[in-house]
């Protein structure tokens, strides 16, 4: 039986590489919409895990919305990408740089 | 599960709303676009409805629904009325902008009352999953209104950053959820308070999970050293939709700040006091000096909201009933300071020209004295000048600071304002003493103008008589 302490860790692990996915890149937006994906499952992964050794449905239950959540912000995120490519004709993060002050 | 534990009836308003919203995107479809104000009419009445129902079903008792996700108490009562009242003056002051860009089109108003519905959810939840959805309700909407103008290059860069920053908040949060469902095993907010008063000796990982929860609201709300999309948002975004942004989800942001820190994890206020206080001084701090060196209006009232924000954790952080009484005064009476001040904006911008920045105001007086008087209420109320109400909220947040001992953050909330009250009246220099560059007529339907001068009327006598509102915000802390 493997631990809930391995599980917790694969998810540690998994939101760090997200989010320094997300501050490191420099290159595409697209890989920055991924990361936001894998933090969100990063978080799923500990819901799951608490909820199976708490035997508590409700995590599990949570986990269903946070799903539907990403489903729907990954729409909006790749929608906000086509405007953005249509007035710019750029998706390179370092070109994203016309708003300073 | 029977019927009565669903406890429908307390959550009318947002059924109401929700209702409404879908019937509008329904009939939005079937406009011509110069039936377009239909769309609008609709959307006023939907939130006059939903602030009536509110309104009518205010209780002073606390009373659930849907298997205790669903909270209804004075404190939400409250804040969701003047939600409804700062969206439907937003959605007046933003007609005319709308039609002058072409962008006037029923999705402003879906989407705004979309957002409306999060921010009642995240106002009345009871339950980790109700805040989430909530909140993702309000963000994703508002995502989506930043990058409204599809044209606006600016616009989609903004949106695009509020979008990743948004998430990764979201995500922050979530990961602080699901840490603290860990340790204490629920997900319902009274349960984990409950539980938490059990456990007596301390405990890492809730102190991890708190790190991460304190993280994204911050996050959320803005905080300095998570405000690095607050400007750049405000900036790009159409400034309808900032006005929008900068009011009434500050208020939801307040609410679940509450909900989770206040109710669930009322237990680790020592902790969490700790971390409030860091963002609280560095957002008075960064906001009020930072804004000295903006000549973009949009993007220094974006600064302003930075530091409005460390003041209103002031009032969280001192942990009493005083305090919180007097940060929900400072957010309600901010809410309606920053949606007048963007209103002028909005007043004195037509097609093709913006208006947003300082200079644009410069001899505001010359053109029209009423309007250039309404922002200097809106600026001196910001800048805490007596008799505005501005005032009174910065001085109940100082007094429940002075009261738990910590007079060094009170004085340093002090000399941050005081710093800060330069960029404001620089402002009023500008509008007073200066020769206007441009002379066109201000040209705006009678209503925004009517609602314009009631939001700063409404300023200036809360200023005279602030004790209703006072003992309102006193009275849902009791």
């Amino acid at each position: 039986m493997i631990p809930l302490s391995s599980y917790l860790t694969l998810a540690a692990i998994l939101f760090a590489i997200s989010l320094a996915g997300i501050f490191l890149n420099r290159k595409n937006i697209i890989v920055i919409l991924m990361c936001v994906e894998l933090m969100l499952l990063a978080v799923n992964i500990n819901f799951i895990a608490f909820s199976h050794f708490l035997g508590d449905l409700s995590g599990q239950v949570f986990v269903f919305f946070i799903l539907t959540v990403a489903a729907a912000e990954a729409a909006i995120g790749l929608a906000i990408l086509v405007v953005l490519f249509r007035t710019r004709s750029t998706i390179n993060v370092n070109d994203l740089d016309n708003l300073k002050g | 599960m029977t019927l009565d534990a669903l406890n429908i009836s307390i959550a009318w308003p947002e059924i109401f709303l929700l209702s409404m919203t879908c019937l509008l995107l329904i009939v939005d479809v079937f406009l011509k676009q110069s039936q377009r104000d239909a769309s609008y009419l609709i959307a006023q009445f939907t939130l006059l409805g939903t602030l009536v129902l509110t309104w009518v079903n205010m209780t002073t008792e606390r009373a659930e629904a849907f298997n205790g996700t669903f909270v209804v108490d004075p404190l939400a009562d409250v804040l969701k009325i003047f939600i409804c009242l700062v969206v439907a003056l937003v959605f007046v002051y933003s007609r005319d902008y709308l039609k002058d860009r072409n962008i006037f089109k029923g999705e402003f108003y879906v989407l705004g009352l979309f957002g409306v519905l999060g921010m009642m959810i995240m106002v009345s939840s009871n339950h980790m999953l109700s805040l989430y959805l909530g909140l993702e309700l309000l963000s994703l909407s508002m995502y989506a209104m930043v990058a409204f103008n599809r044209e606006s290059g600016s616009s989609a860069e903004a949106a695009m950053k509020y979008f990743v920053l948004g998430a990764i908040a979201s995500g922050m949060l979530l990961y602080g959820i699901s840490i603290i469902y860990g340790v204490t095993g629920s997900l319902s907010i009274p349960v984990i308070a409950e539980s938490l008063v059990k456990q007596s000796e301390m405990n890492i990982g809730l102190v991890f999970g708190l790190v991460f929860l304190v993280v994204g609201l911050a996050f959320k709300l803005g905080a300095v050293p998570f405000h690095m999309w607050v400007p750049d948002v405000y900036h790009g975004a159409p400034t309808t939709v900032t006005s929008y942004i900068a009011s009434a989800p500050k208020i939801a942001g307040f609410a679940i700040i509450i909900r989770i820190l206040v109710e669930a994890l009322g237990a680790l206020q020592e902790d969490w006091q700790g971390m409030l206080i860091i963002l609280a001084v560095l957002s008075l701090g960064v906001g009020n000096v930072i804004a000295i060196a903006q000549t973009n209006l949009k993007r220094m009232l974006a600064y302003s909201t930075i530091s409005h924000v460390g003041f209103i954790l002031l009032g969280l952080l001192a942990g009493t009933n005083a305090g919180y009484s007097s940060a929900m005064f400072y957010i309600l009476v901010y809410s309606l300071m920053s949606v007048g001040g963007f209103g002028i904006i909005l007043l004195l911008s037509r097609a093709g020209f913006e208006s947003d920045e300082l200079n644009d105001l410069k001899g505001l007086n010359k053109r029209s004295p009423w309007f250039a008087f309404m922002m200097l209420i809106f600026m001196f109320s910001m800048a805490g000048v007596p008799p505005t109400v501005g005032f009174w909220a910065k001085l109940s947040v100082l007094t429940a600071v002075v009261e738990i001992d910590m007079l060094w953050l009170a004085l340093v909330a002090v000399f941050f304002s005081i710093i800060g009250v330069y960029y404001y009246l620089r402002v009023i220099k500008l509008m007073y003493f200066d020769e206007p560059e441009d002379t066109t007529e201000i040209k705006n339907t009678t209503e925004m103008q009517m609602a314009l001068s009631l939001n700063g009327l409404i300023i200036l006598l809360l200023g005279v008589y602030p004790s209703a509102l006072m003992s309102l915000c006193f009275s849902v802390f009791a």
